[in-house]
């Protein structure tokens, strides 16, 4: 399991537009760098992200090995119910890890 | 005035292109690295024209460090279920390839802005492209000049 | 004298030693300046901000590493130590500290290994690894704001001196000594990046030509190698000297681990 950080409101009125910040720990091997004994360092990278709330997908993310390390994304969307996002990353080597998160709605 | 000349001339062949999804070579450009980025947003748009405009990359003019660089994008849209932003890619001019991010947003997003760290090789050109609603493609293309950093690190 | 002290060139030499005289009590007229002064506005808004800072990663790991019981005493740390953000308070600050067991100066990571070692009956962690900076990280983060605080203990002296004489030494092919560019040079530029002061707040850094996070050991081991020098063992004597040398030469300025660097 990576290292998530997920930053979110802890309330959000019904209808107001949010941010949503998340980072993964991962070293996004890129494919084109040689290793120390010279040969190609096979691809490592996370490929998608993606954003379920109350499971809808409302964002995604197809990712290249062009993206940094560690990657970090901040998205926008609308609150409407309190409800939870779901939170995927998926990548090279059947990597899958999803992070859930309550989004409390007032109003 | 020749390249002046090509580039309308490509313009004309673009816009005639739109909704056939029809693909036009661009072998008319000097800089072959430029060529096939412009071949790759060509590729994402299915041929059809790209407008400048309303999209807005936000990014270093000199960055820090090539191997993390924030850059937000965001696009001058409404984000009604009649007119919103549905595709976000990015490209870059130099890196061994082209994509660097491509982002699906939908009307409930609020806003078209995203954030994120890409990696530079070089100093180069990146382009957003965005494809609206109702199937048309604005883009934004900015220069970023990228240095090596001055002591690298050894072995062991 | 008097006629002189009224000219322009006589005003700004009565400029120069008020300030001079006041560097020891006012920071508002310090001249140092810390890494994060010299980078671009993006970088210094990944550090500023907890939400974008990358470095909080390895925080995150270390706090749970406090919490995790390890080796035959099955004890965590925070079984001795309760709550980080107290007991830590201050702590990385004043170090490195003068060891009475060894008689001499060890550094924090080295710390936390003789904790390890000693007091949890568990295998050190080893220099660089994820973990050891992880737990390195979340202690340094409790003196974040604090100022450097080298402790005046006599018997760090020596080795304090050994550092400062090994900081003015040429070394390397390029024959370079760490004054050369950090004193005298310091806000010039070397290639296009900006020489910085070197001075040792905001370790274990998040260093984005690493694009991981690092120890000040091994930031002063690739200055070594940009010299094309050897450089020093990890946990060798001469670094702990430096790392000593560095923060008493910071005396004052405010912690900023986790810190993100170029």
């Amino acid at each position: 399991m990576a290292r998530t950080l997920i930053n979110i409101p802890p309330t959000a009125r019904r209808g107001e537009v949010i941010e949503i910040r998340v980072t993964i720990g991962h070293p996004m091997e890129t494919g084109f760098r040689p290793g120390d004994d010279g040969k190609i360092l096979p691809r490592n990278i996370i490929q998608r992200f993606s954003c379920r709330y109350n499971s809808e997908l409302i964002f995604s993310a197809e990712m290249f090995s062009a993206m940094a390390a560690n990657p970090y994304i901040s998205f926008f969307t609308t609150a409407q119910n309190t409800g939870t996002l779901a939170l995927t990353w998926e990548g090279d080597g059947g990597f899958t890890q999803t992070e859930n998160v309550t989004l409390t709605v007032t109003g | 005035m020749t390249e002046l000349n090509a580039t309308t001339t490509r313009r004309r062949l673009l816009a005639s292109a739109v909704g056939a999804g029809a693909w036009v070579a661009l072998a008319d450009s000097t800089n072959a690295a430029t060529d096939d980025l412009t071949a790759a947003v060509s590729r994402f748009a299915g041929g059809a024209s790209v407008l400048k405009g309303r999209v807005k990359i936000d990014i270093a003019e000199l960055v820090d460090n090539g191997n993390v660089v924030p850059i937000t994008v965001s696009v001058d849209s409404p984000m009604t279920a009649a007119n919103h932003v549905r595709f976000i890619a990015v490209f870059n001019e130099k890196n061994p390839q082209r994509d660097v991010v491509r982002f699906s947003l939908s009307p409930s997003s609020g806003k078209a802005m995203v954030t994120t760290r890409i990696r530079l090789a070089t100093t180069q050109k990146l382009v957003a492209v965005a494809q609206l609603s109702d199937g048309s493609f604005f883009s934004h293309t900015v220069d970023v000049i990228v240095t090596l950093a001055a002591c690298l690190e050894g072995e062991g | 004298m008097a006629a002189f002290m009224r000219t322009l060139p006589g005003l700004i030499c009565l400029l120069a030693l008020a300030l001079v005289a006041n560097a020891q009590t006012t920071t508002h007229q310090d001249a140092r300046k810390s890494g994060f002064e010299f980078m671009g506005p993006s970088t210094q808004a990944m550090q500023k901000d907890d939400t974008l800072n990358p470095g909080m990663l390895s925080v995150k790991d270390g706090e749970a590493l406090w919490q995790k019981p390890a080796g035959q005493s099955s004890k965590a740390c925070a079984t001795c130590h309760a709550a980080a953000q107290s007991s830590m308070k201050g702590v990385a600050a004043r170090y490195p500290a003068f060891d009475d067991a060894l008689k001499r100066p060890i550094g924090l990571s080295q710390r936390i290994n003789q904790c390890r070692v000693q007091q949890q009956q568990a295998t050190p962690l080893r220099p660089e690894s994820a973990d050891l900076l992880a737990l390195e990280s979340f202690v340094a983060m409790q003196s974040r704001g604090l100022p450097i605080a080298p402790t005046a203990d006599p018997r760090l002296e020596p080795f304090r001196q050994a550092g400062g004489q090994r900081f003015m030494q040429r070394m390397g092919q390029l024959n370079l000594s760490c004054a050369q560019c950090h004193d005298a040079n310091a806000g010039g530029k070397l290639g296009s990046s900006v020489i910085p002061q070197a001075h040792p707040m905001g370790y274990p850094v998040y260093r984005l030509e690493w694009q991981a996070m690092g120890s000040l050991q091994r930031r002063l081991r690739n200055c070594m190698s940009g010299v094309r020098a050897e450089p020093y063992a990890y946990g060798a004597n001469e670094l702990i000297e430096l790392e000593l040398y560095l923060n008493v030469r910071a005396k004052g300025m405010l912690g900023e681990t986790p810190g993100v660097r170029p």
